[in-house]
């Protein structure tokens, strides 16, 4: 017998609405399979499961908000695999104990249908989703076809009707105010307990977005890249040098991270902003990045993230594109011990043999975590990034 | 379905139900036709390559990222879908 708990999905989360359920008692379920939807400060987020076995109970009704660490569920051997550690939550510095949640008696039963104050988002096949996912669908605007009114590949193929003109109730659950307060929260924490040194390096970016043209020019829109795609992925390189900079900080010593999870920090467009993993990133191509990347944004913006992506990141990346500002200080995420900013490219006057030439460049900024590493270190990191740049092998 | 066998009016509504979807917020009835899309609905780079990406889809053009700058306004948008044939890239 194990329990399903309440997951801390980062630093700023304290509690967490269960929006619904996705199994009932009986159910088989295997690690990784996504149980439930919870609504959080980032809105709806997929939360998995890390154990087999069978569903025994539901102890959280739908609609009830719960401290992290609260059993929401009851689960029955099924006798093969030991129960494996979650994954980090490496978030929260204290657990709230575990209370009853609220009123409600704990159903037993599948929720027939959520209350009011629970979205109702729409279920779709793996298939329906990645095909909406390449094409920039939002399913939440869709009705499906399929079992209980799942949206299913067909419902993507059939001659898309006139998108609604939506509002930002299209992010169902999704509070502006309680994000700025859970990003209020995140970030003070950070400025209190980690003490930030701050490098910056201009880098020559004429040979990047040459590739980059060069890369682009025969291929249709959606296999197009974008230079954030080779910034990030000259960036999960570069840390194979550097891995006291990819990971946390965690019980007065530092952590090293399980692997390259860099979290993409996403701006949504109710305001706010998101950060989930994009896995394993230094055994990606250029080409696997930039998929990940329009998933991401995708999903943060419209559909739903998984709680794995949320907990996953061992560093951050915040890139202001093309719009934003020359260069940003960013301020880490807590646990982790570095954030990488990536400036808008802007063309300046740059020094080339000997003489002034008009150049693209770009300002990399990095914060680091002094608890962890010195500026010695994370200047060697930089100066590696701008060495990736300079040499872009085949995607 | 291309652009060049729709009207004028087809290609404008095809032009803002893509913007719908990318900025749903946004209040795309009184968008002027000469406003900067990017500026105007707070697009960035990967919002932009997803207009010119369903756009490609629903229409077979290639719009290679040098015609960019000819889709920056609802208006340019209108007139390049109209005058361009579908590519060969097409997949």
């Amino acid at each position: 017998m194990t329990d399903f708990l309440m997951p801390s999905l980062g630093a700023d989360m304290e509690a967490g609405t269960l929006a619904e359920w996705l199994v009932k008692p009986g159910d088989a379920v295997k690690r990784g399979d996504v149980v439930a939807v919870v609504e959080t400060d980032k809105g709806a987020i997929e939360i998995e499961i890390f154990n087999d076995g069978v569903v025994s109970e539901l102890v959280v009704p739908v609609g009830a908000r719960v401290p992290v660490g609260t059993v929401l569920a009851r689960l029955g051997d099924t006798a093969q695999t030991p129960a494996p550690k979650p994954p980090l939550a490496p978030a929260v510095a204290a657990p709230s104990p575990p209370t009853p949640p609220s009123a409600s008696p704990p159903s037993a039963s599948p929720p027939s249908a959520p209350p009011p104050s629970a979205p109702a988002r729409p279920r779709s096949s793996p298939a329906a989703r990645r095909l909406a996912a390449a094409r920039g669908i939002d399913l939440a605007r869709m009705a499906g076809s399929g079992p209980g009114g799942a949206i299913v590949l067909a419902d993507l193929e059939a001659p898309r009707p006139a998108a609604p003109r939506g509002d930002l109730a299209a992010r169902r659950g999704f509070d502006p105010a309680a994000m700025r307060l859970a990003i209020g929260s995140a970030m003070s924490r950070s400025k209190r307990e980690i003490p930030h040194y701050y490098l910056s390096e201009t880098i020559d970016c004429t040979a990047a977005l040459a590739w980059l043209e060069r890369r682009n020019r025969d291929r249709a829109p959606p296999e197009r890249v974008l230079p954030a795609a080779l910034f990030v992925r000259a960036v999960a390189l570069a840390l194979a040098k550097t891995p006291e900079l990819n990971g946390y900080w965690q019980d007065g010593h530092f952590q090293p991270g399980g692997g390259v999870h860099i979290g993409w920090a996403i701006a949504l467009r109710g305001g706010g902003l998101v950060a989930p993993a994009i896995r394993d990133a230094d055994a990606l191509s250029v080409d696997g990045i930039m998929a990940a990347m329009r998933d991401l944004v995708l999903r943060a913006r419209g559909a739903r993230l998984r709680g794995s992506e949320l907990t996953a990141p061992t560093i951050t990346i915040t890139s202001l594109g093309d719009r934003g500002a020359e260069a940003v200080w960013p301020i880490i995420y807590p646990p982790q011990v570095a954030m990488v900013g990536i400036g808008r490219i802007v063309t300046r006057p740059w020094v080339v043999g000997g003489s002034i030439a008009a150049r693209p460049v770009v300002t990399l900024t990095l914060a680091g975590d002094h608890r962890a590493s010195d500026g010695h270190l994370g200047g060697r990191f930089l100066a590696e990034i701008g060495r990736r740049l300079q040499e872009i092998e085949a995607p | 379905m291309t652009a060049p066998n729709m009207t004028a009016a087809e290609t404008r509504q095809l032009v803002l139900d893509t913007l719908a979807a990318i900025a749903p917020e946004a209040d795309l009835a009184h968008l002027p036709g000469d406003a900067v899309l990017r500026e105007e609905l707070d697009l960035d780079s990967m919002d932009f390559l997803n207009f010119v990406t369903a756009l490609h889809e629903r229409t077979g053009i290639d719009i290679p990222e040098a015609d960019y700058p000819s889709l920056s306004t609802l208006d340019g948008a209108v007139a390049y879908l109209r005058r361009e044939p579908p590519g060969p890239a097409t997949a």
